[in-house]
């Protein structure tokens, strides 16, 4: 069966085949049907939902029309910041708490006449690679309820698989989009650092975090991005000047362009039927026009070390607001310093634990220069990396994940095998840069496998170009079979 | 190389409040990973640092210009304990 | 042994921009708590920050006024700690490159000119407000803390000095030039007692000669100009009485306690601090152009140091030129305008430096607004350098001009102090004085001289004033030595 997308309910809200209040219908059924099974939503606010889909409804009618998303359903990963919506960045130590004020991105999306259906799950405050670390209970991968779905963007990827939202927005830091979309069948975007607001997103990573979109297609991801991107006064690193329609170059092909295929991104960790279908994309590509290069980036090995220095040390700073002074979880203490360590104790989990512990000892007196800041030269090297590659080629690809979706609970243990997911993730983030995960086909065991396209800075429209055929050659569109039986 | 790690000092220092049972649990994760990410010593220290914006950016500033502050109810809503318009937090400091 | 101290001066000047450094919210004294925040200065989950470009000019200027070195990159950095008024649990500070560094600033103590170097300048944010309440209201005893933010994120410029100076009085002064500073840039109200101009002084001692430093201790919590110079001063003692007694110094922050004049240790925040200093992930670098430096520049007010030499350059003597340098703008604004009105440039500064300034005290009037316009300032002068009038006279006209009785020369028709130069209106007032002091034309044929003054002013004592004293002293000497009898 063919799954609704966003253009194509855009098409049937205009010639009236179908109602913004219809579509949400359908969205909060499915969720009703698989929520149980799936957990994708930590809040799904029905009531404003439908407030919003009516006025998306009068709106149409009165000649209004705020653009593709308007009386679309969309999911928000609950670590964005909501107007009087519930935001806990899936931690306890922000149960119950209701901003009083909208991320930026957040307002972009209301004022497209989204129709905003709920929080999705995560990895606490974003930190994992399978929404194990939830506070709020794991999420489970539509296309076998026993595997994870990835993370951290875990519930995002999954509704958007079952269709519990037509697209939805993630956060990506070391791959928290791309992972998860590559582990559930659906496309997922990195944009560009800088290029999406960051104003209201529960911070993890200052300088890694990037929002970006989780859809079925390649085009309904332009979509979605085109109306949440461009410059926001409130955000310090938001790029100040125009930027390219990122949907410029669907329809080009691939003929003449160069990709470089990167030779430290297989090998060892990488399932074979994964390595298998990624290279057979690549000779397809090949076959289509493009001229197919080898290309090394030599420092990207050390990529995951740096990243596991450099997001932690950021995120102990950006967890320290967190102190049961002004919101959120307090457990009494006699003093302020007692109340603070108590409540912070109690009200984090083991992995956020771990990684401000992590990041603390990398900023501190005497490891500093050893730990962080050779992790920020490692980066530097990297970007040079990237930087010559792209004299060479238009765009990088690759797995990207080197696995499909594992079983909950096999790397909960053991935190460095679950930090080696991201291993082809990690480097983009890292250099800035945008980067795509496209899924290319199942698996023997019926599981999605995603294909990385990577590319320089503000490359959004040659990504999306690549992206486009990739999806073309791939023909993939399979459908999980709890959202059959759900639909 | 095996890293050595004050556990007890850097819980303190995240202001953390973990059991000796957690501390010694975390100070042998804590090993096994900055085993790993040491391996960025193996990078050439001559590289320059590179914790600037990808797109290069400068000079981002606001002009000075008020911007309606947020509700005190509202806000205080979300405190687990206020008075008259204040957020009230125990002592600063123990006799200790 | 002899023992000389070492002193180096934090201030933390609040700038008085309308918005915060870092969002929109006032900064504004004394509202009603928690009025003035937002996403950003609570630290709410999500929130940003964006610089504000008037406190970076602000801090380039105060640099630039103290002779800085404007870093042409400078970064924001992330200061880790944890304290319930700091909602971030960190602060955005500067660590290792400042915007402002190296430059000086010349104190005046007991009539010398020193020279104090300034280590640096950098860019912060104030905190929240901790009102301690409960038994006594101290720290120690307090049974909760009342949070306000209205003060979070308010711009902060923190002003370090080198350890160049000796003395409490060098220490005060340097605060007190610096203030006048800062208030002559319009960048910040400097009110100690709302705490918008704060100092920490570091003190140690060390044995006269030596070159190296002591142990030193940062005192904190002094709120005037007095409480520093006195915690300062019981500072060096205190320490020079531990050392001589056989004790060591420890590093440590003590605290001044104004009532009983004496400082305490604090307790430690962290068992060590360790700030964790690490580069601002939500900020970019401030480029700062030579054509922006030069635009800051441009916005100066005259310094004090560059007035003072001005004045110089004109012709006062360099204590008159301190005066008038220190005196109030409104006084100085008189003073320019007068001589660009064609008073002669000393003696204006006279005027305005003694007897304006003093007619103002005596009346308790504002200094920043004098009733006088520098015409009038210039008129008055030219009636005293022509001898219409007498430089006494000239007190009593000034009056009559301040108490609105019209133009200088209207006031001294009016009180009839136009002064009298005709020798023959003049003469029968100095033979009636000669009359009536027969030992004194004695005393002066026996040769005393100087017995001249005294006549001269018996005379322009009868004629109140108006006497042109030049006129009687000729035919005073006339008398007396019988050329006309």
């Amino acid at each position: 069966m063919n799954r609704l997308t966003i253009a194509e309910a855009g098409r049937r809200l205009r010639s009236g085949l179908v109602s913004s209040v219809e579509l949400l219908e359908s969205s909060l059924d499915v969720a009703h049907r698989t929520e149980s099974q799936i957990h994708a939503f930590l809040t799904i606010d029905r009531e404003g939902a439908i407030a919003s889909a009516e006025l998306a409804d009068s709106e149409l009618a009165g000649g209004i029309d705020r653009g593709p998303l308007h009386g679309i359903p969309i999911a928000l990963k609950d670590n964005m910041s909501t107007r009087g919506v519930e935001t806990t960045a899936a931690s306890q130590i922000l149960a119950g708490y209701l901003p009083p004020y909208d991320a930026t991105v957040v307002g972009r999306l209301r004022n497209g006449g989204a129709v905003l259906v709920g929080k999705t799950n995560l990895d606490e405050f974003a930190m994992g690679s399978s929404t194990e670390n939830s506070g709020y209970g794991t999420s489970y991968n539509p296309w076998d309820i026993t595997r994870v779905p990835g993370g951290s963007s875990g519930g995002s990827a999954a509704a958007v698989a079952i269709g519990s939202a037509l697209g939805a927005l993630g956060s990506d830091t070391g791959g928290s989009i791309r992972q998860p979309a590559s582990l559930c069948g659906v496309v997922g975007v990195k944009p560009t650092y800088g290029t999406v607001s960051r104003f209201g997103l529960i911070a993890f990573a200052s300088s890694l975090d990037q929002i970006g979109p989780l859809t079925l297609t390649v085009e309904d991801s332009t979509l979605l991005l085109s109306a949440i991107w461009g410059h926001d006064p409130l955000d310090a690193t938001s790029y100040p000047e125009k930027l390219p329609d990122p949907a410029s170059l669907l329809e080009a092909g691939v003929d003449g362009l160069r990709i470089g295929v990167v030779t430290e991104l297989a090998g060892e960790g990488y399932e074979p039927e994964v390595e298998a279908a990624v290279a057979d994309m690549i000779e397809r590509l090949g076959a289509a026009g493009a001229r197919v290069i080898e290309v090394s980036l030599p420092t990207v090995d050390l990529g995951l070390s740096a990243y596991y220095l450099i997001a932690p040390a950021e995120a102990s700073a950006n967890l320290a607001r967190f102190d049961g002074i002004r919101y959120g979880l307090r457990v009494d203490g006699d003093t302020t310093e007692t109340l603070m360590a108590r409540t912070r104790a109690e009200g984090f989990g083991p992995e956020v634990i771990r990684r401000i512990l992590l990041g603390t000892y990398a900023l501190s007196a005497g490891y500093y220069d050893a730990f962080y800041g050779q992790a920020q030269r490692v980066r530097a090297a990297i970007r040079a990396d990237f930087d010559r590659a792209y004299r060479q080629v238009d765009v990088l690809v690759s797995p990207t994940s080197p696995t499909v979706a594992f079983p909950a609970g096999a790397r909960v243990q053991d935190p460095l095998a679950m930090y080696l997911s991201d291993i082809c993730t990690i480097p983009s983030p890292l250099a800035g840069h945008p980067a795509i995960s496209v899924p290319i086909g199942l698996d023997s065991q019926g599981l999605p496998i995603g294909f990385q396209v990577m590319a320089p800075a503000l490359g959004e429209a040659v990504m999306y170009q690549v992206a486009a055929e990739v999806e073309r050659l791939a023909g993939f569109d399979a459908v999980p079979q709890i959202a059959e039986v759900a639909s | 190389m095996p890293v050595e790690i004050d556990i007890a000092h850097v819980a303190r220092l995240a202001r953390l409040d973990l059991s000796p049972a957690e501390l010694e649990s975390y100070v042998r994760q804590l090993g096994v990973i900055l085993e790993h990410a040491a391996r960025v010593q193996s990078l050439d220290s001559g590289v320059s640092p590179g914790s600037d914006h990808p797109l290069g950016l400068t000079n981002r500033y606001r002009e000075d210009v008020r911007r309606p502050s947020l509700d005190r109810d509202e806000v205080l809503a979300q405190a687990p304990e206020t008075e008259d318009g204040y957020f009230v937090a125990p002592p600063a400091m123990g006799a200790g | 042994m002899n023992w000389e101290p070492v002193i180096g001066i934090e201030v933390h000047v609040e700038l008085m921009t309308s918005s915060k450094m870092f969002c929109g919210c006032a900064v504004e004294f004394g509202a009603p708590p928690n009025t003035n925040i937002c996403p950003t200065c609570l630290a709410l989950p999500g929130a940003l920050p964006v610089p504000n470009r008037a406190a970076i000019e602000a801090i380039m200027a105060i640099g630039l006024a103290l002779d800085c070195d404007v870093a042409p990159q400078s970064v924001f950095h992330r200061k880790n700690y944890f304290y319930a008024d700091l909602p971030k649990n960190y602060q955005i500070s500067q660590f290792d490159i400042p915007v402002c560094s190296n430059g000086h600033l010349d104190i005046e103590v007991g009539g010398e000119v020193r020279r104090i170097g300034l280590e640096r300048a950098h860019m912060e944010e104030d905190t929240g407000k901790s009102t301690h309440v409960g038994d006594g209201g101290r720290i120690h005893a307090a049974e909760s803390t009342l949070l306000d933010f209205n003060r979070s994120g308010v711009p902060l410029v923190e002003i370090v000095s080198k350890p160049d100076m000796h003395s409490a009085a060098e220490a005060r002064a340097y605060a007190q030039t610096l203030r006048s500073l800062v208030a002559e840039l319009g960048v910040s109200d400097v009110r100690l007692e709302e705490g918008s101009l704060r100092f920490d002084a570091n003190v140690s001692v060390r044995p006269a000669g030596e070159l190296g430093l002591g142990t030193k201790v940062e005192v904190k919590n002094m709120n005037s100009f007095r409480s520093l110079e006195h915690a300062v001063d019981y500072e060096i003692r205190r320490q020079v009485d531990l050392i001589e007694a056989g004790g060591r110094v420890v590093q440590e922050t003590r605290h001044w306690d104004e009532e009983a004049g004496v400082t305490h240790s604090m307790r430690t925040k962290e068992g060590s601090s360790d700030y964790r200093y690490f580069t601002e992930p939500d900020l970019v670098p401030m480029v700062m152009s030579d054509e922006w430096v030069d635009k800051v520049r441009s916005t100066l007010p005259e310094l004090p140091a560059q007035r003072l030499r001005r004045y110089i350059d004109r012709g006062l003597d360099a204590s008159l030129a301190g005066v008038l340098t220190a005196s109030s703008p409104g006084l100085r604004e008189l003073y320019e305008s007068a001589v660009a009105e064609g008073a002669e440039p000393r003696s204006a500064a006279n005027w305005v430096t003694g007897e304006i300034t003093g007619w103002l005290r005596r009346n308790e009037l504002d200094e920043t607004r004098v009733p006088l316009a520098g015409a009038q300032l210039a008129a008055l002068l030219a009636l005293i350098e022509e001898g219409t009038i007498s430089s006494s006279a000239g007190k009593e006209v000034l009056e009559g001009v301040l108490a609105g009785e019209g133009s200088p020369e209207e006031v001294a028709r009016a009180r009839d102090l136009i002064q009298i130069t005709d020798p023959s209106a003049l003469r029968a007032a100095v033979v009636d004085v000669l009359e009536r002091h027969p030992q004194a034309v004695a005393d002066y044929t026996d040769g005393e001289q100087k017995i001249v003054g005294f006549l001269v002013g018996q005379v322009m004592k009868s004629t109140r004033g108006r006497a042109d004293p030049r006129v009687v002293n000729e035919i005073i000497r006339a008398h007396l030595d019988g050329s006309e009898m």
